[in-house]
């Protein structure tokens, strides 16, 4: 299964970005392989509805599961209509790598 | 359609919101009226229109604002995506692995590029979505006022700003309140003016907004003037920029007890006090003779 995470960088030391549709990256982890890739949130740059532009992004990808701040009432029910998986993470830091940690 | 030129349009506007636009806007609208002018009040603040709690008047007519959006058939979508590329305002939702179309109405521009993409196929046709409405109230003949309305949920205001400025003709003065800011519904607004007045108070926020305006509106080519309101509260430092930029002082009101009181029962200054009254005038005719005639609008 392949699970994306928002994020501040590009590398697992970034730390996870709160916000779902404007974040800079998307850490893509597999669950099954452990592989982790960045990629580069193209939707972050739109001036409106980034959010469901960064759902499709991720649905392209075959990502199953999200982890993020926070999800928006435009993104929710896309994300739920494809079966993917939302995971609310709650206040505090928290970095990429303590994020795949859990899923090890 | 009317084919009439509006009359002489000043547009009353702050960066700030809060300053005194609209008890600027309707003493200005009110002093006119007892001057004898036909005189049209444009309340463009469409997210929130209030200047009928001062004016009054009878609603002759409400017109509904729509824009054209996309339905989606799915039977006839063969989901190659080409309305997806059109769109620049990620309004259509597309996921070609899932086979998953939407429109997402609220992102939508109305532009209906969508459409022409989708010409070889026809699975998109266009329905009416409601913006908003434009409402005319007539205080006496000849006296109106024209509120814009936005339906709350919509994104922007424009349109319907721009629906209402369109539909005030007939008049000889037209007064538009502008929303605040200086982002598009504002833009719209002293885009249609030959003057704009602009409202600010003498705090550190007041100045800091009305560099922006005044900046905005020298970008746009637009004559300007500077009301002072609450004169008295903060630092003198709106005065001297005011004379470093050779902005005119259109009038200084001061920062009093009575005015506010009127204000907030929902009374016209200008109604209660005489002397108001004519400095309204006064600055009408300082406006009208330094930029009525040489502004070649039409």
């Amino acid at each position: 299964m392949k699970v994306a995470i928002s994020a501040t960088g590009d590398t697992v030391e970034s730390s996870v970005d709160s916000r779902f549709g404007r974040c800079s990256f998307f850490a893509i982890f597999d669950t099954d392989t452990h592989n982790v890739k960045f990629i580069t949130n193209t939707a972050a740059e739109s001036s409106q509805g980034a959010g469901p532009a960064a759902v499709q992004l991720l649905a392209g990808n075959q990502v199953q599961q999200v982890v993020s701040g926070e999800f928006g009432m435009k993104v929710k029910p896309l994300l739920e209509q494809l079966s993917i998986k939302m995971l609310n993470l709650q206040n505090g830091q928290h970095t990429i790598l303590d994020v795949l940690k859990q899923f090890k | 359609m009317n084919n009439k030129k509006p009359g002489f349009t000043i547009a009353v506007a702050s960066g700030k919101g809060g300053t005194g636009k609209t008890f600027i806007s309707t003493n200005l609208f009110n002093t006119l009226q007892k001057y004898s002018y036909k005189v049209t009040l444009v309340d463009c603040d469409a997210e929130e229109p209030n200047a009928r709690q001062f004016t009054g008047g009878k609603k002759v007519s409400t017109k509904l604002v729509t824009q054209l959006v996309p339905v989606i058939d799915e039977s006839k979508c063969v989901y190659c995506g080409k309305c997806f590329e059109y769109c620049t305002y990620n309004a259509i939702f597309f996921v070609k692995e899932a086979r998953m179309i939407r429109v997402l109405d609220d992102l939508c521009h109305g532009c209906g590029a969508c459409t022409v993409a989708c010409e070889p196929y026809g699975a998109i046709h266009e329905k009416e979505d409601e913006l908003g409405t434009v409402n005319h109230y007539e205080i006496t003949p000849g006296v109106t006022v024209v509120e814009a309305r936005t339906k709350v949920g919509v994104h922007s205001s424009v349109k319907v700003v721009k629906e209402a400025i369109r539909s005030a003709y007939d008049a000889d003065v037209v007064v538009l309140d502008s929303p605040p800011g200086t982002s598009c519904p504002f833009i719209q607004t002293v885009a249609s003016a030959d003057f704009v007045v602009l409202v600010t108070e003498p705090t550190p926020f007041g100045m800091s907004d009305l560099k922006q305006s005044v900046e905005t509106l020298r970008h746009m080519g637009k004559p300007c003037g500077v009301i002072v309101n609450r004169a008295g509260l903060g630092t003198n430092e709106v005065y001297d920029y005011l004379s470093s930029e050779q902005l005119p002082l259109l009038m200084n009101i001061p920062f009093d007890r009575s005015i506010a009181r009127i204000y907030s029962e929902g009374n016209l200054l200008t109604e209660q006090d005489d002397g108001w009254q004519m400095q309204f005038n006064l600055m009408y005719n300082l406006i009208t003779e330094r930029y009525g005639i040489s502004c070649n609008k039409w």
